[in-house]
């Protein structure tokens, strides 16, 4: 893929998001990738300006994301051949939550520079995991429970893409009513 | 005793997470997210060498590695969002190819693991 072919896709997803996604200072936002996208010229220069603070605030917000996982995980076990509902919930909550920030960070009003890097990368991608989630199924199908592990991953990923969806389409929602306020 | 652990694994693992994307974005140049997908499958790759070795392996190494490092490591708000937004921008092959590379990558990268962690620890 050439870079004119991806300067176009944002005006693709401001249609099928149906939002007019221009009015973001920067312009139409460029990136796929919510962590980091060097397409994006202040995150393609950000870790050489603050190394030390970034990644501090990456580090920070990994651990407290972390903790909450573990927290929740040790509320609700799961027997070996059980559902693994702890770390779905975390997976699909995480997702609906990137969904709400992206919005806030992409379409919204100039956020912070170290709202994304701690947020988005740090608390949002500690929390959320996806080696447990792959590690969980391959556990059910070990353990014999086969149809428990497709049903877990597939919902999984129906589940977070959906939140996902939920979460952007809520925060425009609130966006524009609070700029009609 | 178990929490810092997992703090210190969370610690590394998730500024790793971003350092390797850059990495991978910087040799790679693609829509496709690459970069996270690497550390996705690296990281269930690793959780299913712990996983299967966990008899010999002790429980606060699965802390520090397993539920810190390879849970801050890999993640699954950004593969979410990746897929939707390839989706929306109009790249629906890489939004499907995306999800079924990361599930069937990772899953194969875990059973290495695991096939890895009982050739070594028998």
């Amino acid at each position: 893929m050439t870079h004119g072919q991806r300067a176009a896709t944002p005006e693709h997803a401001s249609t099928a998001g149906g939002d007019p996604g221009g009015n973001h200072p920067g312009g139409p936002w460029p990136a796929t990738d919510p962590d980091v996208d060097l397409h994006v010229p202040q995150q393609r220069q950000e870790l050489s300006r603050h190394p030390a603070v970034l990644l501090g605030s990456i580090a920070a917000g990994g651990v407290l994301g972390a903790l909450g996982r573990y927290g929740l995980s040790v509320a609700m076990p799961h027997p070996a051949t059980g559902f693994p509902v702890a770390t779905f919930l975390v997976n699909v909550s995480g997702a609906f939550l990137i969904g709400v920030l992206m919005v806030v960070v992409t379409e919204m009003a100039p956020a912070h520079p170290l709202l994304r890097p701690f947020l988005g990368v740090g608390v949002l991608g500690g929390y959320t995991t996806f080696s447990t989630s792959i590690v969980d199924t391959q556990q059910l199908v070990i353990a014999g429970a086969a149809r428990t592990a497709l049903l877990y991953l597939a919902g999984t990923l129906v589940c977070a893409v959906l939140a996902t969806l939920a979460g952007t389409v809520l925060a425009r929602a609130l966006r524009s009513v609070r700029g009609r306020a | 005793m178990t929490l810092l652990l997992i703090a210190l694994g969370a610690a590394v693992g998730a500024p790793a997470r971003y350092l390797v994307d850059r990495a991978v974005q910087a040799r790679h140049d693609s829509v496709f997210p690459w970069g996270t997908f690497t550390v996705n499958v690296l990281g269930s790759f690793l959780l299913g060498l712990l996983v299967a070795g966990a008899g010999s392996v002790s429980p606060a190494l699965t802390a520090l590695l397993g539920t810190g490092l390879c849970g801050a490591l890999t993640t699954y708000s950004t593969f979410s969002y990746e897929t939707l937004r390839l989706y929306a921008s109009g790249n629906r092959s890489l939004a499907v190819l995306n999800v079924l590379a990361s599930l069937a990558g990772g899953l194969g990268a875990a059973f290495a693991g695991y096939a890895v962690a009982t050739a070594l620890w028998p």
